[in-house]
């Protein structure tokens, strides 16, 4: 293999990268909210389709794409609210409602969403950070979209916020202890529905990214277990919201090979390739469970890790 | 059997048991008809009739002697993969990979009856391998789950998900390229397994024996859980893991062994979409039945026999999905929006156990 067919397989995957990984970013960061709380949300992924065809009908609509993205992330509090408040009666099992909401969300997504699959909304403009460079290929690469950066500012408030703020301290008591939670006057399922929606939220927002930016349409088949894989990634990163920007990184290159192989022509094997993604979570979650640092930073509360 | 002893006997009197029996039933009717009322309230929103749409849904599922085989052929795969989430949910395991089992069952069954079907073996030989072929495969493909929960402490419910992806993309990555039949030009498939080899139907009926293998499947399995010191361990497991490794019970094997039944189970309702509808393994075989099976499951209380009418009720629901899409144009998803409520609205019904007096002991009584 040439350089330079190694280099325009580099670039498309750095380019693939950032662009795959947006929505794993903003699912992964709310679901961290989430479980810092001391409850999972499986049901993120359908977060993320009702997310994608409410941004793009909203989209279609206003002609504001932005305001596709607050929709998206409005119909994801509505979701995630759900989750939240079904989750806090007794004896309601957070994985199996997880499951609920997904079958639910994904349904209503449908069921609304059939009108839009053919006309076309307008889109998130990118930013062209790559005009210096003559090279088209990087160019196309760094065209990045500013979900992109919102995503990174996020996880930085938050990661600032769990250490420094009195919120971020009260989310991860709940999530570490209910008891010491209770003891101290705060009420546990108040705050886990708080973070459940707020988590919701930034799944929505995802979504949106989904249809409004990359591959930027609504189909049916747009979200195909991302909302799950950020779950998983969650546990990779190890509730740490920097470590999602990474981990979300990565899991965005591996979406990315099949395509890029695709741009240099090597088309062979594109399905395996696609498979990437999931193998990886597949190892990653192999390699993380049971190891004592995964161990030392799970919250105590999370049914997952008990 | 002396896994479990009770220092102070349990005292299970005839009207305890019909009282826990009454609550498992009445629940999760309870909780249809609120999930009907919540669906109704939504059609009432979009301007469409309630009364309308629960007609044709009897109508298409149960109206003519059509109708009733057209639901019972699409409630065979919905058994299969409702025993498929119903054996490991028994154990305590949450899987909800049977989609990715059926695909990959249904995958190898196309896949071994090529060689098979070219090289001239009887009928009466291959018909049994591919269905062999269909439930290692998906059993072995399950039983991945089971080993890695056991052993690694790898979740099962996001590992049997990304397992569903995997299998479908393995399949895709054949299907597109090395096992490609030349003749599949719209649709990319493997090559047809041809008019012999495919599963007949139950004589006098439309219906074919896939839905005999789901019955017997579900009266065996529900024998084997109930019936058996195999199913009584299952069971300890799935009440407390830790009482049944502490007990000495082979807690890694009885959960493989669920997970591998499990998966088994979905791979041969993959084999009848492959021998008896499709005749050859495409795109297809991805349709849903796996994850739909999850909640008929949840609705029958993940117990095999009671599966088997909740499936019927389902397969009920999309056979009418057609009528009711021409006569009150409604799109396909419609019938998902009704599941995805009935879902929610079921597992918010779990709060209510233990809190009706009428379904309780009466004060007094020995309870333990």
């Amino acid at each position: 293999m040439s350089d330079g067919i190694l280099a325009t397989i580099l670039i498309s995957m750095l380019g693939g990268a950032i662009r795959v990984s947006t929505p794993f970013m903003f699912v992964a960061l709310g679901e961290t909210l989430t479980e810092k709380s001391g409850r999972i949300n499986l049901g993120l992924e359908g977060n993320l389709v009702l997310g994608a065809m409410v941004a793009y009908a909203v989209s279609y609509h206003t002609g504001t794409p932005w305001l596709g993205v607050l929709a998206a992330g409005v119909s994801g509090v509505f979701l995630g609210s759900m989750h939240g408040v079904i989750c806090s009666l007794p004896r309601v099992n957070d994985i199996a409602v997880g499951i609920a909401m997904m079958s639910f969300g994904t349904g209503v997504a449908f069921f609304f969403g059939k009108p839009y699959i053919q006309p076309s909304a307008p889109r998130l403009e990118a930013l062209p950070l790559g005009s210096w460079s003559d090279s088209p290929g990087l160019r196309q690469a760094l065209d990045i979209n500013p979900l992109f950066f919102v995503g990174i500012v996020v996880a930085i408030v938050m990661w600032w916020a769990f250490a420094n703020s009195r919120w971020g301290l009260i989310v991860r008591m709940t999530g570490d202890s209910e008891p010491a939670a209770r003891a101290m006057g705060v009420q546990p399922h108040r705050v886990r529905i708080a973070s459940t929606a707020i988590g919701g939220f930034l799944a929505g927002v995802g979504g949106a990214f989904l249809s409004l930016s990359y591959p930027g349409s609504w189909n049916e088949g747009l979200s195909s277990g991302q909302g799950l894989m950020a779950v998983a990634l969650v546990i990779f990163a190890r509730w740490n919201p920097l470590r999602c920007i990474v981990a979300a990184l990565l899991f965005g290159a591996a979406g990315a090979i099949g395509p890029a192989l695709q741009s240099v022509g090597i088309s062979q094997g594109y399905y395996f390739f696609n498979a990437a993604p999931y193998i990886l979570t597949l190892f990653i979650m192999i390699a993380s469970a049971r190891s004592s640092s995964s161990a030392r930073e799970a919250p105590g509360e999370l049914s997952i890790t008990k | 059997m002396t896994a479990v002893t009770t220092d102070t006997p349990v005292r299970l009197t005839d009207s305890t048991k019909f009282r826990a029996w009454a609550e498992a039933v009445a629940i999760p009717v309870g909780a249809l008809v609120v999930s009907a009322l919540i669906f109704s309230i939504f059609l009432i929103f979009l301007g469409k009739s309630p009364v309308d749409y629960f007609q044709l849904l009897w109508k298409g599922g149960f109206g003519t002697s059509f109708s009733i085989q057209n639901t019972l052929q699409r409630a065979a795969p919905l058994i299969l993969c409702g025993l498929a989430f119903a054996i490991p949910a028994q154990i305590g395991l949450t899987m909800i990979g049977a989609e990715g089992a059926l695909v990959l069952g249904g995958f190898s069954a196309a896949a071994i009856a090529i060689p098979l079907v070219t090289g001239g073996v009887p009928v009466v030989l291959t018909m049994p391998l591919m269905a062999i072929a269909a439930m290692i495969a998906g059993g072995a493909w399950i039983a991945i789950v089971g080993w890695l929960r056991h052993a690694r402490g790898v979740n099962e419910t996001i590992s049997s998900l990304l397992m569903t992806y995997i299998a479908i993309a393995i399949m895709n990555f054949f299907v597109e390229g090395l096992l490609r039949d030349p003749g599949s030009a719209n649709k990319p498939s493997t090559m047809p397994i041809g008019k012999d080899y495919m599963v007949g139907t139950i004589p006098g009926t439309d219906v074919h024996w896939g839905l005999l293998a789901g019955l017997i499947l579900a009266v065996v399995l529900q024998l084997l859980m109930n019936r058996t010191t195999f199913g009584f361990a299952a069971r300890v497991t799935g009440g407390n893991a830790r009482a049944a490794l502490a007990q000495g019970l082979p807690v890694g094997r009885l959960v493989v062994a669920c997970t591998a039944i499990a998966g088994a189970c979905a791979g041969l309702a993959g084999y009848f979409e492959v021998a008896a509808i499709h005749g050859q393994a495409n795109a297809s075989l991805v349709a849903g039945y796996g994850f739909t099976g999850i909640l008929i499951s949840f609705l029958a209380r993940h117990n095999p026999i009671v599966v088997v009418p909740v499936a019927v009720m389902f397969g009920a629901i999309a056979a009418s999905g057609g009528l009711i899409q021409r006569r009150m144009d409604m799109p396909d998803a419609t019938a998902l929006v009704l599941q995805g409520i009935i879902f929610v609205v079921l597992l918010t019904s779990e709060t209510l156990y233990g809190r009706f007096a009428i379904f309780q002991q009466k004060a007094g009584a020995d309870r333990t």
